[in-house]
Formats: C-alpha cells, sequence, structure tokens
C-alpha cells in the first residue's frame, strides 16, 4: 500500500467512537451469555446438590433398590452402569477407530464415500430412541439376546458409533499430510505410515473423541429402557448375558415414584452419575496432557 | 533474486566455490563414464484432467547434482515426484517411461515402495516425525527390517554424513521439532541417507530456510554429489549455478502444461544457453 495517499472512493470509514461501541457491545453480549449458561448449570447443581447430598452415604452406594426410600441404593445400577460401559467401549472402539482409520486414510475421495461421510455425520444426530428401537428388532429378538448386558451395550455401541468415527477422523486430519509423505518416501507402506506416524500423533485427539463419547452414552435413558434394562434389580451382574440397570435408569424410575424420599434417591444418584461423568471428562484431559507433552508440536 | 548479466555467472560460482573449500576443485562437469541412473521418455503426468507436464525426455547422469528450474507451476515438483511414483498417491496420472537402474518403474509389477526405500526423498518444508533424532533417522531402517545393533551405528553414520552428528550426538533421545529449521533439514537428509538410496530427491529443499543454513544445505548437498546421484528442483536460479553440474530448464505453455525447454551442464545454461526462453528466465525478464 501507498502511504500517504487518502482513501478516495470509498465510503469514509466508521468513526473510532462508534467501532468500539460496537465493540464493546459484543463483549457484553458475549459475557451475557455465558453468564446465563453458567447461572443455569448452578442452580440445577444446586437444586440436585441440596437434595441428594443428605442421601448420599456408603449406605446409599453399596445397597440395593428397595421399596422403603431409606434403605433403598445405588448399587445394581452403578454395576450395571460400569458393566454396560465397558461392553459399549469393547464393542465401539475398535470398529469405530477402524471404521474411521480406513475412510481417512484408505478410501479414495469418490461419491460412495461421500455419501457414506454425509450419513455418518447424520447418523450422530438420529434420536437415541431410534437407536433403541433398532437393538430391541435387532438384538433383543432377531439375534435373540433378550434383555441382556450385551444387547443393552451394542444398542448403545451403534449410538455412539458415529460419534466416535467423526471424532477420530477428526484426529487424524489434524495430522499434517507432510508426515505421510515423509513416511511413504522412506519405502513404508501406507500402513506402516499409519500406524508408526500418524496413529501417535492423533491419539490424544482419538482417544479425547472416545472418552466424549463414552460419556454421553453413560447418561443414555431411552434406548435402555426400550432394549429392556430393568429398574428393580436386586443383584450385581456377573456375565453379559445378566439383566441389569444403569445410573439414569434407576433415576427416572425413582423420580416416577410417589414417595418424596425417592425424589432425593434420585438427586443422590444424579451425583454419582455426575461424578462418574466428570472422572471420564477428566481422564480424557489428563490422556491428552500426558501424550501431549511427549511431542513438541 | 535474478542474475541480472549473463558475465556474472562465473562471479555467482565462485561464490559459490569459495564456501565449499576454496580451490577450484570440482570441474563444472564430473566425469560420467558411468551412464545415466535415470531415462525418461515421453514423461506426460495429469492431475485430473489437468496435464501438469507434457513429453518430457531426459537422461540424469549417475553421481552429480541435476537442477531443475523454471517458473512457479511449471510442474518441477510433480516431474520429481513422478520419479519415485509419489504423484500417483495424490491421485496423479503419468505417460511415458522412466527407467531407473535401467528398470522400469512403471512396468506392471513393480512395487512403488520398494523402489521409495532406493529413493530419497527431502520435501520443501522441513518435516521430521514428531519424534526423537535419533527415531527420525532410524525409522527407515525399522520398516526395511535392519537389527537393533545396525541401526545405531547407521544412524550415527548418517548424521554424520548430514553434517549434523556434531550438533545433536548429545541430544538424540531429544524431540526433532525442537531443532532448528536448517538443523531439521539436515535431518531429513539424514533421515533418507540412511536407507543408502541410489537416488536422493530434492524439492526446494532450502525455500523455507534462513540463508546460513541454506548453505550449510548447499555445501551438504555439494559433498554427497561425490557419492549421490541428486535431482534437486529449485526456483533459486543462483542456488541451482551453485551447486549443480548439470540444469534442466521447464517452462510451461498457454494451456499450463509444463515442457522442457533445454537441458545441459550447468555452466552452458547459465552463459550461453541454447534456446531464448532460457536466456530470458536466467536474464530475469520472465519467471
Amino acid at each position: 500500500m501507498i502511504i500517504g495517499v487518502p482513501f478516495r472512493g470509498l465510503p469514509r470509514p466508521e468513526s473510532k467512537q462508534v467501532r468500539k461501541a460496537t465493540s464493546g457491545g459484543f463483549v457484553g453480549l458475549g459475557m451475557l451469555a455465558t453468564a446465563f449458561g453458567i447461572c443455569a448449570v448452578g442452580t440445577l447443581l444446586y437444586a440436585v446438590a441440596s437434595d441428594g447430598i443428605w442421601v448420599l452415604d456408603w449406605h446409599f452406594l453399596t445397597s440395593f433398590t428397595h421399596y422403603k426410600p431409606e434403605e433403598a441404593g445405588i448399587k445394581a445400577a452403578l454395576a450395571g452402569t460400569l458393566w454396560v460401559m465397558g461392553f459399549t467401549a469393547l464393542f465401539a472402539v475398535p470398529v469405530g477407530i477402524g471404521a474411521a482409520i480406513y475412510l481417512e486414510e484408505f478410501a479414495g475421495k469418490n461419491p460412495l464415500t461421500k455419501i457414506l461421510e454425509i450419513n455418518i455425520n447424520n447418523l450422530a444426530g438420529v434420536p437415541s430412541v431410534v437407536y433403541g428401537l433398532l437393538g430391541l428388532a435387532l438384538f433383543v429378538h432377531f439375534v435373540g439376546l433378550g434383555r441382556s448386558i450385551t444387547a443393552g451395550a451394542l444398542t448403545l455401541a451403534l449410538l455412539i458409533l458415529p460419534i466416535i468415527i467423526v471424532a477420530a477422523r477428526e484426529g487424524l486430519r489434524s495430522v499434517p499430510p507432510s508426515i505421510r509423505e515423509a513416511a511413504i518416501a522412506l519405502g513404508a507402506t501406507k500402513w506402516q505410515a499409519v500406524r508408526f506416524q500418524v496413529l501417535p500423533v492423533a491419539m490424544p485427539t482419538m482417544l479425547t473423541g472416545v472418552i466424549l463419547a463414552l460419556a454421553r452414552a453413560i447418561g443414555e435413558t431411552a434406548p435402555l429402557i426400550v432394549v429392556g434394562a430393568y429398574t428393580v434389580v436386586l443383584f450385581t451382574p456377573t456375565s453379559p448375558a445378566d439383566t441389569y440397570t444403569v445410573l439414569p435408569v434407576q433415576i427416572y424410575n425413582w423420580i416416577d415414584l410417589p414417595q418424596p424420599g425417592f425424589q432425593d434417591n434420585a438427586a443422590a444418584g444424579i451425583i454419582v452419575l455426575l461424578v462418574v461423568l466428570l472422572s471420564m471428562s477428566s481422564i480424557a484431559v489428563a490422556l491428552r496432557h500426558i501424550f501431549a507433552k511427549r511431542r513438541v508440536w | 533474486m535474478v542474475i541480472n548479466q549473463i558475465g556474472n555467472f562465473r562471479d555467482v560460482l565462485k561464490i559459490g566455490q569459495d564456501r565449499s573449500g576454496g580451490s577450484d576443485n570440482r570441474p563444472p562437469n564430473l566425469e560420467r563414464s558411468e551412464g545415466y541412473a535415470v531415462e525418461i521418455t515421453g514423461l506426460n503426468a495429469w492431475y485430473g484432467e489437468h496435464l501438469a507436464i507434457r513429453d518430457i525426455s531426459l537422461a540424469v547422469s549417475r553421481k552429480g547434482v541435476t537442477a531443475v528450474i523454471g517458473p512457479s507451476g511449471c510442474g518441477k515438483s510433480t516431474f520429481v515426484r513422478c520419479l519415485n511414483r509419489m504423484h500417483e498417491l495424490v491421485g496423479g496420472r503419468v505417460e511415458g517411461r522412466i527407467l531407473f537402474e535401467g528398470q522400469d518403474i512403471y512396468a506392471r509389477g513393480v512395487d512403488a515402495v520398494e523402489l521409495r526405500s532406493r529413493i530419497g526423498m527431502v520435501f520443501q518444508k522441513p518435516n521430521p516425525f514428531p519424534k526423537s533424532i535419533f527415531e527420525n533417522v532410524a525409522f527407515g531402517l525399522r520398516i526395511n527390517g535392519y537389527s537393533r545393533g545396525e541401526i545405531a551405528d547407521i544412524v550415527e553414520r548418517s548424521l554424520r554424513r548430514a553434517a549434523l552428528w556434531e550438533e545433536v550426538k548429545d541430544r538424540l533421545n531429544k524431540n526433532a521439532l525442537a531443532l532448528s529449521g536448517g538443523q531439521q533439514q539436515r535431518l531429513c537428509i539424514a533421515r533418507a541417507l540412511a536407507v543408502e538410496p541410489e537416488l536422493i530427491l530434492m524439492d526446494e529443499p532450502c525455500s523455507a530456510l534462513d540463508p546460513m543454513a541454506t548453505l550449510a544445505i548447499e555445501d551438504l548437498i555439494r559433498s554427497l554429489a561425490e557419492e549421490y546421484t541428486i535431482v534437486i528442483v529449485t526456483h533459486n536460479m543462483q542456488q541451482a549455478a551453485r551447486v549443480s553440474d548439470e540444469t534442466v530448464f521447464l517452462t510451461m505453455g498457454e494451456d499450463r502444461a509444463g515442457f522442457m525447454v533445454e537441458h545441459g551442464p550447468t555452466e552452458q545454461i547459465f552463459t550461453n544457453p541454447a534456446d531464448k526462453r532460457t536466456e530470458d528466465y536466467i536474464t530475469g525478464r520472465f519467471g
């Protein structure tokens, strides 16, 4: 640009004051929006904590549910949640990451993969109850798994599969192509380039995606009610063929009961669920941190 | 940067030689009785529907440096990427024949992976793996099945060969990305040297580097030229004049397809080009 030549024929820029005011106004609106969000979450947490914290004790964590609210506990649901999440991860993670690696690194760019990509993104937005119906028809009845942990875990695995695929592809895409070129130019096969150079770099992002997907699955209620999670379970599962209940289903069930004591139990159950969720997120953050430390990017 | 008068070539060349050891110990052309490393006949290369290179035929002499120069977009990078079959990875298509040590690399049954392990490549932007310095050099060896004991020796030898050993010997386990740009590029050269390539392709290896780092790389290229066949793409004509024994000048036509104008000893291309277009480009009238 030539210095010293004034603008000609262009509209005069807005005055400094106007621009400053616009900028300040936007900052104000943004802060307001943030404050609203924080207030909403804060109120929710306060409401839950004030009801539930009195119920939450060792007895609550180690007892089965009961017809008397003060005797009831969350043991079966907590155990059920751990079982279901374990098997969900077992089914969804290898398939999801495998699919992501194939789509991102090996499949060519053609109309078919384009359609696949759009559909995977759409699947991530399908309401979860629809997956419940699919699971009911496919796993519970057609495959004949019944109302088992396996059926529930497979249903949830389907539900989070698209999320895992999308997140894992994001991770792979964040690896600069120059890394792949470098490996291939040295005589690496495509798989060697992916396995030894791309995956280690993509790992933190992929792991974060996986854990966040599992965190979504842990809170799902509707599909598990549809595929038959029981609400009154008086034992902890010992095999994936057992019947089960999970935290959100138990909470949902308690809220539905007329005695006021069960409302407090539900609040305490929500606290337990939140703690499990937060620990999973913390693991995600910690893993990302550990992996990020290993490289200077 | 442009050499304004053809007569300046000598001076430019001398600057290059002074750096690399003083005396004029490099003949303008190395004796090459050993024949050609690469023979290219009628090479066409496409990106989808776009013809990027049209009908290039030339032979690259064994040992020494061949520079590929030409204006932006004339297909210099595409040309070298055809030589190690990297062009096909981005969906490119190649026609014509390329003989590498007498073997047609696009013939049916030729394993591109095996071919690439015999041809090293150095890229425009230093691209070390985000791993330790040692692992960067060792990777090519590991995938080619060298044993643990051999690897340590070859890593050291390669780093020495790339004039990097003294700077990194105490921190081989440190992340390669902590090195400076010039060091990273020399590491990339060491990484390529480790697998004992018969041909080294360099795609504007100094374009992301500062003048001092560029100098170091150019010296390295000259010293490697005694043992290796090197094809270097550069947009810097002075660099081509300094480091190469032979120069290939590419330009492009109206349809944006690159083609070869002239190929000859570097000195001749820079002092007495046969083609008017070469002269115009070298003297800075276009490009």
